[in-house]
């Protein structure tokens, strides 16, 4: 990192004390890196654990009681503390003033305070591990959260807090997007990248609180005993469904719009080609973002909603579905009469379109009513929202982190080493979840500690392509830390790319641009 | 704990078609598959060909600069559209099936509470974790939660429904072989989750009468039933009397105080009586090892824990 001469933000000021407490969106995005990447390796090191008890049947390495904690944990640490502040906080955080061409966010203040609502949050959620830990899934269902160990109210806690960081960006996004673009930068001159930040920055307002206040009516109950979801004080627990997934639908869209945004960025760049359909793009994501609030029951056709309500859903959730099928075409039409290079961040990009199809297509056999009575909470919805998660959200996260990383250290990655990063990461994960289709099919559960002996061979299989995928990771670590000690030096704009943070120098000075950037053409404009 | 008896072991396409729906839904399935495997051949085909196709020959490629095309947008929108529509009406059509009760359904009540199920007939015959259905005959679960929220799942007939505390819940399906089914609980609810499993029994009609009347516990007083079951499950390993075997004898231990392994005292109650067999390892007895006696948890209806208890409590 000592290698940059020039004055950049990375030098601007040393030691600790000046990250902790600095203002600079660049320096906070890197901040939310570390600790993403941090409690990815911890919720990963969880998922190896699960699917070594569950390479054979019977008990190997955890009581049913131990398993259903790393369930737990290795569910809420992905969800709250990396898929969700993953691309928004981290990389949306560096590259959202920059694309726009602003000095900052429009908040800096607020923006360090929401790094440190994750901390915080994240530290109470762990801190569930010291008494007696928490076993609900990362879904925190009534009335069993209100009746197991009191753990629980820790991680509950934990998540409430973690909300804060989300609300906190999502509303600092919506006023930079609307304030500090540079001259001439139209909305319709947008990065299609930004276009995604903002949208899920929306939902992020809108939608957190309704889970911060769940989860406070949750623990208000639990410590007060005030009936509200346990029946046996006059509750209703499905109510807790309804709040928990009007939140977490549209939370699933927190976490692959913002994806979506960065395939759209690496699609153009890595074919040189104007991306297709630019206004079909952009306006599908606001679509998506605006419909998602109104197919939470699609998580509840069994739940004991009614039947017509269900079917209502059911048609809904078909109609989200368009928009992202205009999306996925879109891209492919892009790499049409491009000039493609296949360097890592495209394999990534081409990869997530890859398994972010079959996890749309398979949401729509979940949106089907009747064939979802029968995959509802087996292996086939772990399988779908795995490809729509990992295939889709953490697919776009490591090629945007592969595609920015010259912009965000001034070093070049040895893109040979991440190429078998992909190759790792990509197989292994098909190997892992595509057998999970076929286990729910089967009429296998979710969240099982132990499964009768039929469904074994598969569950062996799976739990081989998780070590794949755990060798993939580890080896995107270490060439990232190679990168960043002895990586050469990146030039301002090693890709060809046309979007704004290219323009200034690697890594960006302080203020981000020595001069303020006025914007006179679109954000794709390869002639 | 899950080689019950013979099920059909689950395929992978789907499971057997053991009910009227199960043929209906796999259609459909069948349908959504396809559609989407052409769906991924597209998509997938399309950026794979195009990627190695229009690959970087030189630097100085020159690119088309296509913005949009109104024609191609709206069918790759319109077309989706119209496949998801159909999926929605067919799913909803296969849905009226599942979720309109027929009339003279038979009528069995179920109680899922942590973990195990209960059965229930209207001739007040009661099983757990087992029951039995005639064959081609419409029956109706009415169910309800003593705890959290379960699930009921017979994969092999393709029906599910929560089962909720504070309310009854339904599901109706006709099963159209004999043979003995799968039913797991999909709602997770702690630490028995994935043992909570139950088996139906799908049998020819005058095997079901015949089943139905007979009933082991008719006629008993609650302590006979408690000594048929003490007998048939707990005799290997306790005497009535004070000697030991495996265990500690049972004779005179209710209202005693009970010596425990940490040097602690419990005294022998109805409580102490019922945790020991459902949460064996709770208090260990001094003098004799943890670990040893199994749980009888899900595997003993309330009538029977009942019966022993009373059971115990008077032996001398
Ligand atoms: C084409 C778009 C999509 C459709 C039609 C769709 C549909 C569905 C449906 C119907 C379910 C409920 C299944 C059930 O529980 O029975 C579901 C579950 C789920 N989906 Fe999607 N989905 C789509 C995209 C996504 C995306 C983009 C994500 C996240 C990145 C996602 C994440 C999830 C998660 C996390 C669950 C399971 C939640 C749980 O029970 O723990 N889905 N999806
Ligand atoms: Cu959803």
């Amino acid at each position: 990192m000592h290698g940059a001469h020039s004055h950049n933000y990375l030098n601007h000021e040393k030691g600790l004390w000046s990250w902790l407490t600095t203002l600079d969106h660049k320096r906070i995005g890197v901040l939310y890196m570390i600790s993403v990447f941090i409690f990815f390796f911890i919720g990963g090191v969880f998922a190896m654990l699960i699917r070594w008890e569950l390479f054979s049947s019977g008990q190997n390495i955890v009581s049913p009681a131990g398993y259903n904690q790393l369930m737990t944990f290795h569910g809420a640490i992905m969800v709250f503390m990396v898929i969700i502040p993953g691309i928004p906080a981290f990389l949306g955080n560096f590259f959202l003033p920059l694309q726009i061409g602003a000095k900052d966010v429009a908040f800096p203040r607020l923006n360090l305070l929401s790094w440190y609502c994750l901390m915080v949050g994240a530290a109470i959620a762990f801190m569930s591990l010291f008494f007696s830990g928490a076993d609900t899934g990362w879904t925190f269902y009534t009335p069993y959260s209100i009746q197991t160990d009191t753990g629980t109210i820790w991680l509950v806690t934990g998540a409430f807090v973690m909300g804060f960081s989300s609300i906190l960006t999502g509303l600092n996004f919506v006023v930079t997007t609307h304030k500090l673009r540079a001259p001439g930068m139209t909305f319709w001159k947008m990065p299609l990248f930004v276009w995604s930040l903002y949208s899920t920055a929306i939902l992020q307002i809108l939608a957190t609180p309704v889970l911060g206040i769940t989860l406070l009516l949750l623990v208000a109950e639990r410590v007060l005993g005030i009936g509200i979801f346990d029946p046996a004080l006059g509750g209703d627990p499905v109510l807790f469904q309804h709040f928990f997934w009007f939140y977490s639908h549209p939370a699933v869209y927190i976490m692959i719009l913002p994806a979506m945004g960065i395939i759209s960025e690496l699609i153009t760049t890595y074919s040189r080609k104007t991306i297709f359909g630019y206004k079909a793009i952009a306006l599908s994501t606001v679509g998506i973002a605006a419909v998602s609030f109104f197919v939470w029951g699609h998580h509840m056709f069994v739940s004991g909603q009614s039947e017509i309500a269900g079917i209502i859903f059911s048609f809904i959730t078909m109609l989200v579905g368009v928009p992202t099928a205009i999306k996925t075409f879109n891209w492919v039409a892009t790499l049409y009469g491009g000039s493609v290079r296949f360097d890592a961040p495209l394999l990534y990009a081409l990869g997530f379109i890859f398994l972010f199809t079959i996890g749309g297509v398979t949401g729509i056999i979940l949106a089907t009513i009747a064939t979802n009575v029968h995959f509802h909470d087996t292996y086939f919805v772990v399988a779908h929202f795995h490809y729509v998660m990992v295939g889709g959200t953490l697919m776009a996260i490591m090629g945007g982190v592969y595609h920015w990383f010259p912009k965000m250290f001034g070093r070049i990655v040895d893109d040979g080493m991440a190429r078998i990063t992909f190759v790792l990461i990509f197989v292994g994960f098909n190997v892992t979840f595509f057998p999970q289709f076929v286990l729910g099919a089967m009429g296998l559960p979710r969240r099982y500690a132990d499964y009768p002996v039929a469904y074994e061979a598969l569950n062996k299989i799976s739990s081989i392509g998780s070590w794949t995928i755990g060798l993939g990771f580890l080896l995107a670590l270490y060439v990232i830390i190679h990168a960043l000690k002895r990586g050469e030096k990146a030039g301002d704009n090693p890709w060809g790319a046309r979007t704004l943070e290219w323009q200034t120098s690697s890594p960006p000075p302080h203020e981000n641009f020595d001069k303020p950037p006025v914007v006179t053409a679109g954000p794709y404009e390869y002639r | 704990m899950f080689s019950s008896t013979a099920q059909a072991a689950p395929r992978s396409f789907m499971p057997i078609q053991g009910s009227t729906v199960a043929g209906y839904v796999d259609s459909l399935y069948a349908f959504l598959l396809i559609a989407s495997f052409i769906a991924c051949v597209l998509v997938i085909g399309g950026f794979i060909y195009f990627a190695i196709r229009y690959r970087r020959r030189s630097e100085n490629d020159k690119t088309l600069y296509i913005t949009h095309n109104n024609t191609l947008e709206f069918a790759w929108s319109f077309i989706p559209f119209v496949i998801f529509m159909v999926a929605f009406g067919w799913g909803w059509w296969v849905y009226d099936k599942m979720r309109v009760f027929p009339e003279n359904a038979l009528e069995v009540h179920v109680t899922g509470y942590m973990w195990a199920w209960d059965f229930m007939y209207k001739n007040g015959k009661r099983t757990t974790n087992e029951f039995t259905v005639p064959v081609n005959t419409p029956v109706k679960l009415i169910m309800t939660s003593r705890d959290v929220i379960h699930s009921f799942f017979i994969p092999s007939f393709r029906v599910k429904q929560d089962v909720v505390p504070g309310r009854y819940s339904a599901l109706w399906f006709e099963a159209t072989k004999t043979g003995s089914f799968q039913v797991f609980c999909t709602e997770y609810c702690g630490t028995g989750h994935s043992a909570m499993l139950a088996t139906v029994h799908v049998v020819e009609t005058e095997e079901y009468e015949n089943w139905l009347q007979v009933d082991p516990y008719r006629g008993l007083s609650l302590l006979e039933v408690g000594q048929s079951v003490f007998e048939g499950r707990c005799l290997v390993c306790h005497s009535p009397g004070e000697d030991r075997k495996v265990g500690p004898g049972l004779g005179g231990l209710f209202g005693k105080q009970v010596l425990l392994d940490d040097g602690s005292t419990v005294l022998g109650d109805e409580n102490y009586i019922r945790e020991s067999i459902l949460y064996p390892n709770a208090k260990i007895t001094a003098g004799y090892p943890s670990g040893v006696m199994p749980t009888f948890l899900g595997q003993l209806d309330e009538t029977e824990l009942l019966g022993l208890i009373e059971y115990i409590k008077s032996l001398e």
